[in-house]
Order: C-alpha cells, then structure tokens, then sequence
C-alpha cells in the first residue's frame, strides 16, 4: 500500500546482539555437555519459570516452548508436527507441544544442531496456561523422569490474594525444592538464591526500560517483533546470571544511543526510516513466517510500540520486580502475575493502557490458533478494548508454529486494509 | 447459582439455601445469533453457546455462575461473564492440582470459604457445620442412586438406555436435590421392573471424553443404535465426580475438600501425580466390562484431546479395542459416526464370538 520505502537501510548487527547468540551458544553447549559433564537439567516452562531457583541448585534449564519457536523459525516444525499427527496427537491442540514432541522423537536435536539432553527433572509450572500441565504428562510418559508440580493459581479476580500466595509458596517449600533436592544431590542454598534474584532485578529495571522506550516518537524498538529477542535472556535460561544483567545493560546503552540520533527500530530488512503508525499488538507472533509477518508491519512503517506477548514471562512493567529480601514469596508473585495468567478484565485494562501511554494509533490482534489460554476471549477484548479507548482495533488469525495455518496473503491482505484504515481515519481527523 | 462443567461442591451452595444449576452448553437446535461473535473457529462449541444463552435472558434467574478450573476456555469465559454480567456473581472455582491436604486442600478450602462468604454477602444463609453436614447427607444418598444406576447399567445395559439415563442426569441438574433423589429412586425402580426391556446383541463400550460439552442426545441414540451398549461414560459428570459417600461426621467443610483431593475421578483436566495415566479408566473398562472403548472427545477441546494420546496408550496395553472420534454440541449428522460405531460393533461381536 505505502509507496515510500519505510525501511531503508541495512540490517547490522548491534553488540547485544552478538552478546546474547554466543549466551545462546554457550548454554547449548553445557547442555550438549551434559551427558558426559553430569550437569543436571530441568525442562520448564516459559510463564512461571523459576531460573533463579533452578540456578541456585546449578540445574541447567531447557524451554521446550523455545526450542519449538526456534525449529518453526528453522523451517522443522511441519515435519516434527506431522510426526505428533501421526503418534495420534490431534489436529486440534496447541503446535508446541505436538511440534516438541516431534523434535523428542526426531532424536531431540536442538536449535543450534546440537543434541539435548533428556530432563533430570520435569519442572512443571503451571501457569497461564493449561495445557502446560498435558505437555508435560506426555513427556512423563516417555522420559520416566521425576515431575515436579507447582499449581499456580488464576488471577480470576484481577489480584493476587493471600491464600494464592500462601498456596504457591507451601509448593515451593514442601514439593520444588525438595525435588530439586533429590535430583541434585544439593540442599537449598537461600543465599545464592538471593543473589540471583538481585539479579534479575537489576536486568529487569533495564529490560522495563528498553520497552518503555517506545513511548518516544519515533520508537527506537519494535516492541512485538524485536522485542522478542530483547526478552529473549530475561523469559529463558539467563534471568538472575551476571550475563543477563550485562547484556541488558549494553541493550539499553544502544538504545538511548538510537534514541539520541532520533532513530527508528532495527528490523532485519533493515532500519524503519520511516514510523507511520504506532502499535499495539496483542497475541504471540507467528513463527514459522516470522521475518515475513514483521516485514509486512515494517513495509508499511508500521511499528509495534508495546505488546502482550513481551510480558508472557513477566509484566514487569507494571513494577514487579523480583525482590532478593522475600525470596520466596516473589517467585510466587512472578509465577502468579505472568500475563496469560491475568484475568480478561485486566488483559483489557493492559492494553487498553498501553495504547493511550505509548500513543498507538490502534491496535492488532494476532489470534493464534494453539493457544486457547490467548486466544479465547480475543474478539471480545477486541471489541472492548475498541469501545474504551475509541482506537481501531485489527484482528488477523495464524498459529505459533504450525505453518498450514500462516495464510500469507490473507494476512498481508488484512493488514493493508487495516492500516488503510487508519490512513483514512489520520487524513479525516485531519481535514 | 450456575454452574459450569465438570464439579463444584453443591452441597455447600444447598447447604446455604442456593439451589446449584448445572449449565451444559446448548442443544443442536439454540440459534447461535450472538455467541459466535465472541470466539473463533477453532475454539470450542460449549462457550459460545453459554454466551447466547446468557445473553438471550435464558440465565436471567441466576444470581451469578461458578467457573470451575478445567481448561483456559472456561476459564477466559469467567472474565468474559464479569464484564458481560456485571450484576450477577461470577466465582472462579481454582480446584487444587496439589492433592497434600495442607497445601491443596488448604487453598481449596479457603477457596469454598470465600465463595461460601460471597454467597452469603449476595443474601444466601450463612454456612453452618450442621446445614452442611444435612447436605452432604442429601447429596450422598443422591450419588448413591446414580452409583446404582450406573451398576444396573453395567449388568444389564438393556435396562438402562444411556439415552434415557442421560436424560435423568441433565434433568437433576436443574432441580433441587429433594426432587432429583426420588427421580433417580422411581427410575430406577421402574426400569428394574420393566420385564419388557430384553437383552440384544450389542457390544459392550465404554465412552471417554465428553466431560465438558456433551454430545447431543441424537449421538447418543445413534451409538446405540449402530450396535453399541454403552456401559460407562464421562456424561454429566458432577453426579459421579466424587466416587463414594463424603463422610457426615467431624468437619464437613474438610470432609468436601478431602472427597476432591482422595476421592475425585482420575479427570483429565485433574493432574495425575502418582498413578499411572489412564490406570483408571482401564479399571473402569474392566468393572464395567467395556469390550471396546470409544474415545468422544468434543472438537478443539484441549484437556480431551491431549489427554486422548495418554489414554489410548493405556487401552492399548489391554487388549480392548478402540476407536476415537469428534463432536460438538450442535452436530446435526451422524451418518460418519454411525458407520464408525456400526462397525466397531460388528467387529468386537465378530470377535467376542470367535
Ligand atoms: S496453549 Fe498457549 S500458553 Fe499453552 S503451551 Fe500452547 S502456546 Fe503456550
Ligand atoms: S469442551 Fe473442553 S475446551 Fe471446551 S470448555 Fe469444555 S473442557 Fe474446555
């Protein structure tokens, strides 16, 4: 639709990003080690994960919701989802799993080629989401290893009550930390805990800057697509490590410099030279078409200025920051406030939130078709959302990781219509 | 008060004057004019449903509606209710997946406290150890009799057609226990006596599955029909959700929250620490005597469908057949299934006659 390139310049890459592929590569590493270095590892989940904790105990994390967005953006995913079909995982249910457990039974090679080791342990958080807690009774299934449960219950009613917190930390005291225990050989050291959850807030108040950046206009980030990999570090296996803490800090020194120079988010096509409409995205990104779909915002200088899925791990925008005085109890905090675990009225409220603070011109779902803990509900969030903040709300469905659902022409085709829209309505408040 | 599958505690809402509703989705012939508004294509039937229905004044009578923890679904739908109903209560019941009673049961049982308070703010009576215990009382002869139902069922499947018995079960959703009890007690009466009801040739199944959104009566008669006694199922399943009789002495608050933790179906949507996943319904195949086993999960339901997996690898280590297929609530046709059923059927007679 735009006839002015939006992106021109060519894509380089900034230190940080060098910084978190060789953290990327040297975990891969251990992992692959494994095996042979007696390391232990825990496979967990995304919302709710406990790194600090499993640090603390010297236990590797692995993050099979990771591992399967990085075989969709390696082009695995088709394969490994038709080898679930075919073990009679059906067509219906979330493509992580079904693509995870293809990639198990396709001898478990993991994003940088290398193989993974099977889990000493199953930490199976559960939180957000319901599925979680299937996933990992298949996988029980096939690696006989020890699971260990941590019920984290639902904001139902916008907060956290006493008797959730209570709930989830008596878990963490009588079932996590006693299974980690077994597993490792280790008791429960408080004190390392503590210094990895101090931490993890240092990077947290960087990470909350970095996304907050895109308050200024033009934004220096694209806070859906290329907020992925800023969270990257903090969502996996780094938050609490003094690497997280180093690679946030040289992320936000690069973007107050992109600030400084008044310049526009880094998309891999290049620099948006150009930013014509704000954004606020709601729903996880496609991601076996990844660099496609964000090349169809960046095309048109269109920019995501703040997102639900960069808060899946944490919405730490809101001020949660891990607190090293409560150990406990801020693990629970964390598990209980992840964004999937909010209640609709609140997701509502969020983003209802965000197009006004970061100044969005409208709003854009991304309905997936795995996920039932997003998705359901999203035409209303649509509608309400509309209603409250009088901005035009897009709706565009895909799936995570299943690519006979990424329709590229339907969505392309969507999206040009939508930001046609938000020409016109700019062009009649205008005149 | 309404309430979503699978369970809630009706004793406790009986116990504070609230007469408890059992709210199934809808029917094949509900018009769908609103709730199809409000989810995707690949969500399942049972919301949006419950949203038409809402919003068509048919849940006009309730004071508010209780959204039991099973899936993200019904779950988003509680938010859903909140901002669509905001005069009525709306109690998200978070079931424990922690089954030690001082940490699950602890939280659960704060859990019924607060809703039992909510209750009484919204001018229900206030909960009493000896109203509850009345209840519990009430509400165990009442699974008694389902128990028997269900165990002439299993001896004498000719007696008992499923399409009938459903038809009770949903019936004693929506009336007071005091009027489901002698139902259950006459039905039970006249179908034992009925010497008209003779035996036929069919095959004995077991159906899985259909815990949340039911299967409309016409797939019922349809299994039937093609061949099939069903001899166990997953239908309506807050009547056989707890196993046994909740004990009326010493706390009956706690007595509710242990029957949930100890003596809970082996659910799907309930996590499996200990056992063996599917070790219960292969013991449910064994007492009922199933010779196959139909696994009827509704289309795009997560916990069904990711269970399914779990569950036919455990059919699979007896040697009982099986078969699986989909539905929705609102499935006009069922020619598929009925051939599928037909000859499953055929073929479990063709070998149980070998
Ligand atoms: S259903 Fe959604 S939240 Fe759950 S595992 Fe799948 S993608 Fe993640
Ligand atoms: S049918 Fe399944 S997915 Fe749908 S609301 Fe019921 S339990 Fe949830």
């Amino acid at each position: 639709m735009s006839t002015t390139p939006s992106v021109t310049t060519a894509a380089q890459k900034d230190s940080s990003q060098v910084r978190q592929k060789e953290m990327i590569a040297r975990h891969f590493d251990r992992l692959a080690a494994a095996p042979d270095s007696g390391a232990r590892c825990a496979y967990t989940f995304v919302p709710g994960n406990l790194t600090e904790l499993l640090l603390s105990f010297d236990v590797l994390p692995v993050l099979p919701e990771i591992n399967a967005l990085q075989s969709a953006m390696r082009g695995k995913t088709a394969e490994y989802i038709a080898a679930a079909e075919k073990l009679g995982h059906s067509e219906d249910v979330c493509t992580y799993v079904k693509s995870d457990i293809g990639m198990m039974k396709s001898g478990n090679i993991g994003p940088t080629g290398q193989r993974l080791p099977t889990p000493d342990l199953l930490l199976l958080s559960y939180t957000g989401c319901f599925t979680f807690m299937k996933w990992f009774e298949l996988l029980r299934e096939d690696y006989h290893c020890p699971v260990a449960m941590l019920h984290v219950p639902y904001q139902a009613d916008g907060r956290i009550t006493d008797n959730m917190r209570t709930y989830v930390v008596d878990q963490l005291k009588n079932v996590v930390i006693p299974k980690l225990e077994e597993v490792t050989g280790r008791k429960y050291d408080e004190d390392r805990l503590r210094a990895h959850l101090a931490r993890s807030a240092q990077a947290e108040d960087d990470l909350v800057w970095v996304l907050q950046s895109a308050k200024n206009v033009p934004s220096p980030i694209d806070a859906y697509f290329g907020a992925v990999y800023y969270v990257g570090p903090i969502f996996s296996a780094f938050r609490g490590t003094a690497d997280a803490v180093d690679y946030y800090r040289e992320l936000r020194a690069e973007i107050a410099e992109r600030i400084r120079q008044g310049k526009g988010p880094v998309t891999p096509d290049g620099e948006v030279e150009r930013e014509r409409f704000r954004i606020v995205v709601e729903g996880p990104p496609n991601w076996t078409s990844f660099r496609q779909f964000w090349k169809m915002f960046s095309d048109e200088g269109a920019v995501a200025v703040a997102s639900t899925y960069s808060k899946v791990g944490g919405v730490y925008d809101l001020g949660f920051r891990h607190d090293p005085d409560h150990p406990l109890e801020t693990l629970a905090e964390y598990c209980l406030g992840c964004y999937t675990n909010l209640s609709l009225p609140t997701r509502i409220d969020l983003l209802t939130r965000y197009l006004s603070e970061y100044r969005a011109d409208g709003f854009l779902i991304n309905s997936v078709k795995s996920c039932n803990s997003f998705s359901a509900g999203q035409l209303h969030i649509l509608r309400e959302v509309e209603a409250r903040s009088g901005r035009p709300g897009g709706f565009i469905e895909s799936d995570l990781v299943d690519p006979r659902y990424f329709s590229a022409a339907n969505i392309k085709n969507r999206l040009e219509s939508y930001f046609q829209m938000l020409d016109q309505k700019r062009a009649g408040a205008a005149s | 008060m309404g309430f979503l599958p699978i369970y809630v505690p009706r004793e406790l809402l009986h116990a504070q004057g609230v007469l408890p509703v059992g709210l199934m989705g809808g029917r094949p012939d509900l018009e769908i004019i609103k709730g199809d508004a409000y989810y995707q294509s690949y969500i399942c039937h049972l919301p949006r449903s419950t949203i038409e229905l809402g919003l068509n004044g048919s849940y006009d009578a309730l004071d508010g509606l209780i959204f039991p923890a099973i899936c993200d679904v019904i779950r988003n739908l509680s938010g859903m209710w909140q901002m669509l109903f905001p005069k009525v209560l709306v109690h998200y019941l978070d079931v424990p997946q922690n089954f030690d009673p001082a940490i699950g049961g602890a939280f659960y049982r704060r859990d019924l406290e607060s809703l039992s308070q909510a209750l009484a703010a919204r001018g229900a009576r206030p909960l009493t150890a000896d109203a509850l215990r009345q209840s519990i009382a009430l509400y165990n002869e009442n699974r008694r009799l389902v128990r028997e139902l269900y165990a002439l069922r299993r001896r004498e499947p000719w007696k008992v057609p499923t399409h009938e018995l459903y038809v009770v079960l949903r019936a004693a959703l929506v009336v007071p226990v005091e009027e489901s009890t002698p139902m259950f007690a006459d039905y039970l009466a006249l179908t034992s006596a009925d010497r008209s009801r003779r035996p036929q040739d069919q095959a004995r199944v077991l159906v899985t599955g259909s815990f949340c959104e039911q299967p409309p009566l016409a797939l019922i008669k349809t299994l039937e029909r093609a061949g099939c006694y069903i001899v166990d199922d997953d239908f309506v399943q807050v009547h056989r959700f707890i196993r046994s009789d909740i004990p009326v002495d010493g706390d009956p608050l706690q007595s509710i929250v242990n029957a949930l933790l100890t003596d809970a179906v082996a659910s799907p949507t309930r996590y499996i620490a200990d056992e063996v996943k599917g070790a219960d319904l292969n013991q449910r195949a064994t007492d009922s005597g199933a010779e196959g086993v139909l696994f009827c999960a509704p289309s795009f339901c997560d916990p069904a469908l990711l269970d399914q997996p779990m569950a036919v690898r455990a059919v699979e280590r007896t040697a009982i057949p099986w078969t699986a297929f989909k539905y929705a609530e609102n499935n006009g046709q069922f020619q598929v299934i009925r051939e599928q059923a037909g000859t499953f059927a055929d073929s479990i007679k063709l070998w149980s006659g070998a």
